[in-house]
């Protein structure tokens, strides 16, 4: 690590703007103009409110003051951001010391989103600005410009915002690429990455620097986290219930809290929960403080409104979702409420460090559980906080339908040699391992679909030239790419607009008229059918039907229960390193003290009624409840491992005749219901239940399973956009007949049976490993508990049980049983005819 | 989370019947029409993913024609028909026969061989008329029963065709099926498409309204069996 006792002074005009301020130049911020100076890349890791920022900007603002940037003032540095408000407001934030220095008038700073008029981009290719602010997805677009070699040559720098956030999604992959490329283009090219604290910086600092020829890294400049949080957990002292992710006993102490702080960031983990959080705190707003809602589902423009006035320091309290983890600083926040489930130790640093952005003071934050289960998860996380205790993901292994759209986009660019693009694209630190053949199949499918059946040949996107140079066959096939590019499928919306009773004819509804409440994605709303009542911005709603792409609703009678389930817990899966210590502490009665007592209890009454699994073990009960028989584990790995291991259980069950009709999983475990009894068989059969758990259930039972299931589909959809088998719909385009769209499911049907090796179904495997399914961490998790199952036969539920019961019912099925469904329609076609 | 019933797989549904005639509704997707000993398919769409490949650059996989060719043998083996009518848009576009693999070109030739084979024209295939063995006609009449591609504007009794690729789709309880249909009332039968690439237009749709103003039956081709749902258990998508 550079010295930072022996960098450089500043130049004489920033010496003069930092101590007209009264400030001194940090010993990041001078390590980084070091590294910078030796032409070095580096990864800045340092909490919130280190001046991150300007660190990261300070060397270009210092080269080009000096004159040393890019000669005739082509583009010197680049920034770029996860978000497109952030690059807006970062370009904003900069005018400040541009001005004060002196550079206003010498550097030009622009930005470019999907929001730049198409004008204004073209003059941004012709006469670049100094310093360009833009997101993954424009890089991408830029560097399969034409004019991509000219524009880059002269790239000094490239600033990565928020890199933690970026590397660990596909759009990293795609980010990763389009570096490599610049590295190529622009030889002596300096990276600066800008990171929360991380648990492995050094897969940051791989992916900052080529590691091709030979790996490198870059350099580390760490910044020591700042005061300790003032972190608790928020008691009420009201007893919590076994289920449920409301957090409605809690209400009124949030909302205290909220009275007695200037604004106040109430995060939670889903729109549903930010909706009903909202709902609740209005309900108790008897001083009327300005509180507002922030997720996802509302307008931008709406959402641009409460930011605003965030910034203006005329909000009190803000309800917000992931939306607002990252980035921006929007007014003088002196307290973070997280409602429900941490998930993660580093997930809920990162929200906390969003209270009071100086580093010098604490970060004020309160942990609220909703139920009993998470004030386990809480009291695991505020230790984790503690020990500084990271738990941020793996590094990524590069997605292969990334690295096809990226393939197009080179052959975009132009002429490309085939041993040239596979060393750039091993550079990037995703990619590194790829092998030729693999890299020789992803150009196959660019050029005709990579199918064994040699049908396209004459219609190749992409051709070898005579002189042995890949090219894209026309200028039809650039324009597509252009269309495709990014990893971010978005699910389609429909608005739901609250509906007027036709009074003229009972029982039927006017379109018109009714506010729109929000918008819900339009899967779920393909599944609702008219009467059918669910829950939506706090309140049981009744679907009335569709009408020109809005779902129309009505406010349910009073009392009704909502009949459709929609998942109102967290969509983010409880992190394994939570995990491990939330089964720690259940493991450790020396540790109950420090929980609150209604836990401690809850724990000591499932001691004397079952039994308490050690950290490393699996509890497996089993036990009759109401003419069925029930099978409850507790693994601790998450919803959808537990979805995934769900299934793949009742499978071999139904294969060793004991008829499951059913599970119902949740983060902590899942509980598998049949008519057989479970504790007889078990009992009678040694090795019966080391059979079911057996980890060889990710071998054929997974591959079965896999072939129907209906989230492999959904997965299969998003890399076969991506990769551009199939276009992407553009929000705000209306549907066409279906006569014409061609149904992803046929595509993936038709390839599983004909080419079960093709490159799509490998890369919707290799998602579907840490993806929606989480294979890999139940892979984990089964060698883990091998020899060390617990079994318990009890003639009634246990008190650990209560809580994955109550998910019974609760959940949704994705295309499943297909045939049970329509069945029960016909049937009631029969009902009719005999009526 | 409910685990599917196990239902029987059974390829017919017993009992329907048009103008006098018995229909037998496959669970492949094909009209079997036993006192004719004939197997009538609609919209095989064969060679679609090689028309989009030289139309629009979109690879689709290249495996359609064979998959439905073999669906078609699988029932022509199960049913051993005297004559096939293949009721029009039997490939995606005129072209499609000189895009035909070699394989697949046999394939078609085994299927037609000791057995009257009838290509009823469509609208996307209008331009095909030789070179790919069987016979050529715009209409058919088999007993009562009048076989043509797109149904007429005027309901004619008895009368079968295909053309708009028609599916049911059944939302309950939160789950929601898409299923290829037969859409059927005492005058007149719409077949679903029987291609493997092939989309499908819903039958809330208002072309269904028009073409069945009194109200009609859906038959959903399920996973084991085809299931007659009424015509106010259908959602729109």
């Amino acid at each position: 690590m550079p010295d930072a006792s022996a960098s450089p002074t500043l130049p004489a005009a920033f010496a003069a703007w930092f101590a007209a301020r009264g400030w001194a130049p940090r010993p990041h911020q001078l390590a980084l103009l070091a590294a910078a100076r030796d032409g070095r890349s580096a990864l800045l890791v340092a909490p919130t409110g280190a001046g991150k920022t300007l660190a990261g900007f300070l060397p270009t603002l210092v080269e080009l003051a000096e004159g040393s940037g890019s000669g005739k003032g082509g583009l010197h540095t680049l920034y770029i951001s996860p978000l497109k408000a952030l690059a807006v407001d970062i370009a904003r934030n900069l005018e400040a010391p541009v001005a004060g220095i002196g550079l206003d008038q010498t550097i030009r700073i622009e930005t470019r989103t999907g929001d730049t008029p198409s004008h204004k981009r073209s003059r941004q290719v012709a006469r670049p600005p100094h310093i360009l602010l833009t997101t993954p997805e424009q890089l991408a677009l830029l560097i399969a410009h034409r004019e991509a070699a000219e524009l880059f040559r002269g790239l000094k720098r490239v600033v990565l915002d928020e890199l933690h956030a970026l590397v660990t999604s596909k759009r990293g992959d795609l980010l990763s690429l389009a570096l490599a490329r610049l590295h190529r283009l622009a030889p002596g090219l300096a990276m600066t990455g800008l990171s929360a604290t991380v648990r492995e910086p050094d897969a940051l600092r791989r992916y900052l620097v080529p590691q091709h020829p030979k790996p490198a890294m870059a350099d580390l400049i760490t910044v020591q986290g700042g005061a300790r949080a003032d972190l608790h957990m928020l008691e009420t002292g009201r007893t919590l219930p076994l289920a449920g992710h409301t957090a409605w006993q809690s209400m009124p102490a949030v909302y205290e809290l909220i009275r007695t702080h200037k604004l106040v960031l109430v995060f939670v983990n889903t729109r549903l929960q930010a909706e009903y959080t909202f709902q609740e705190l209005w309900n108790l707003n008897d001083d009327g403080l300005p509180i507002a809602l922030h997720h996802g589902s509302l307008d931008a423009t709406q959402r641009r409104k409460v930011e605003a006035a965030m910034a203006a320091g005329v909000l009190r309290a803000v309800v917000c979702t992931a939306t607002l983890d990252l980035g921006i600083d929007w007014g003088d926040v002196d307290l973070v409420i997280n409602i429900g489930a941490p998930k993660g130790a580093s997930r809920i640093m990162q929200r906390i460090g969003r209270a009071n952005h100086r580093m010098d003071e604490p970060s004020k934050a309160y942990l609220v559980p909703a139920n009993r289960f998470e004030m386990l998860e809480c009291r695991a996380a505020l230790d984790a906080v503690e020990e500084a205790a990271q738990d941020t993901p793996d590094p990524r292994t590069g997605a292969l339908d990334v690295l096809a759209q990226h393939v197009l986009g080179m052959a975009c660019a132009g002429p490309f040699s085939e041993d040239e693009l596979y060393d750039e694209v091993r550079a990037a630190s995703p990619y590194a391992d790829l092998s030729r053949d693999d890299f020789l199949l992803v150009l196959d499918y660019v050029a005709t679909g990579g199918y064994a059946l040699r049908a396209y040949e004459r219609f190749a996107k992409i051709l070898r030239g005579p002189d042995g140079l890949w090219r894209v066959r026309d200028a039809r096939t650039a324009q597509q790419y252009r269309m495709n590019v990014g990893t971010i499928i978005e699910a389609s919306k429909v608005k739901v607009r609250l509906a007027r009773r036709n009074r003229t004819k009972p029982g039927s509804v006017l379109p018109a008229g009714g506010r729109v409440l929000g918008e819900i994605e339009e899967d779920f709303a393909e599944t609702l059918t008219v009467g059918d009542t669910f829950l939506f911005a706090g309140e049981i709603l009744r679907f009335e039907g569709l009408h020109e792409d809005e779902a129309l609703v009505t406010r349910g009678p009073p009392g009704t229960d909502p009949a459709i389930p929609s998942y109102a817990g967290s969509k983010f899966p409880l992190s394994t390193f939570l995990a491990a210590r939330v089964r720690a502490l259940i493991a450790d009665p020396f540790e109950w003290d420090r929980l609150p007592a209604q836990v401690a209890d809850y724990l000591v009454q499932q001691r004397r009624r079952s039994v308490l699994p050690g950290p490393r073990d699996l509890l497996v009960e089993t036990f009759p409840r109401a003419n069925r028989h029930y099978l409850a584990c507790f693994p601790f790995e998450g919803r959808l491992a537990h979805q995934t291991l769900g299934m793949l259980l009742t499978r071999r069950l139904e294969r060793a005749g004991m008829r499951p009709l059913g599970f119902a999983a949740n983060d902590y475990g899942l509980a598998v219901f049949g008519t057989r009894d479970l504790s007889e068989r078990i009992g009678r059969e040694p090795g019966f239940l080391d059979g079911l758990f057996a980890q060889d259930m990710l071998g054929d039972d997974l591959e079965e399973w896999l072939d129907e299931s209906a989230m492999m589909k959904r997965t299969f959809r998003q890399c076969a956009v991506i990769a551009g088998l199939i276009e992407r719909r553009h929000p705000g385009q209306r549907k066409t007949g279906r006569q014409v769209t061609i149904s992803t499911d046929l595509i993936y049907d038709v390839l599983r049976k004909h080419q079960p090796g093709h490159l799509l179904l490998r890369a919707a495997r290799q998602d579907a490993a840490t993806g929606l399914l989480d294979v890999a961490r139940l892979g984990v998790m089964l060698a883990r508990i091998q020899g060390r199952i617990i079994h318990k036969a009890l003639d009634r539920v246990s008190p650990l049980a209560v809580n994955v019961m109550l998910e019974i019912g609760r959940e949704r099925v994705y295309g499943e049983g297909a045939d049970e469904i329509l069945a029960e329609a016909e049937a009631a076609l029969l009902d009719e005819a005999l009526a | 989370m409910a685990l599917p019933l196990k239902l029987e797989k059974t390829h017919k549904t017993p009992g329907a019947t048009l103008v006098g005639e018995t229909l037998v509704l496959d669970l492949s997707g094909g009209l079997w029409l036993p006192e004719h000993r004939t197997l009538v398919v609609s919209d095989l769409h064969l060679e679609k993913g090689s028309a989009f490949a030289a139309r629009s650059g979109q690879f689709l996989p290249p495996y359609d024609t064979r998959e439905t060719l073999a669906c078609l043998h699988e029932a022509v083996a199960r049913l051993d028909p005297a004559r096939v009518v293949c009721l029009g848009d039997s490939f995606h576009d005129a072209q499609g026969p000189s895009r035909l693999d070699v394989a697949d070109r046999a394939l078609i030739a085994a299927l037609q061989e000791g057995r009257d084979w009838v290509w009823i024209s469509g609208n996307h295939d209008r331009a095909v008329q030789d070179g790919i063995g069987g016979r050529f006609a715009d209409t058919l009449a088999l007993g009562a029963l009048i076989l043509r591609h797109e149904p007429a504007s005027r309901p004619e009794p008895g009368e079968v065709a295909g053309h708009f690729h028609p599916v049911g789709k059944v939302a309950m309880r939160g789950r929601a099926v898409r299923r290829r249909c037969f859409v059927l009332d005492a005058t007149r039968l719409v077949m679903p498409a029987f291609g493997s690439l092939t989309g499908g237009l819903n039958v809330r749709d208002k072309t269904f309204d028009d073409l069945f103003p009194g109200g009609f039956t859906a038959h959903l081709i399920g996973d084991g069996r085809v299931f007659a749902i009424a015509r106010t258990m259908l959602t729109r998508d």
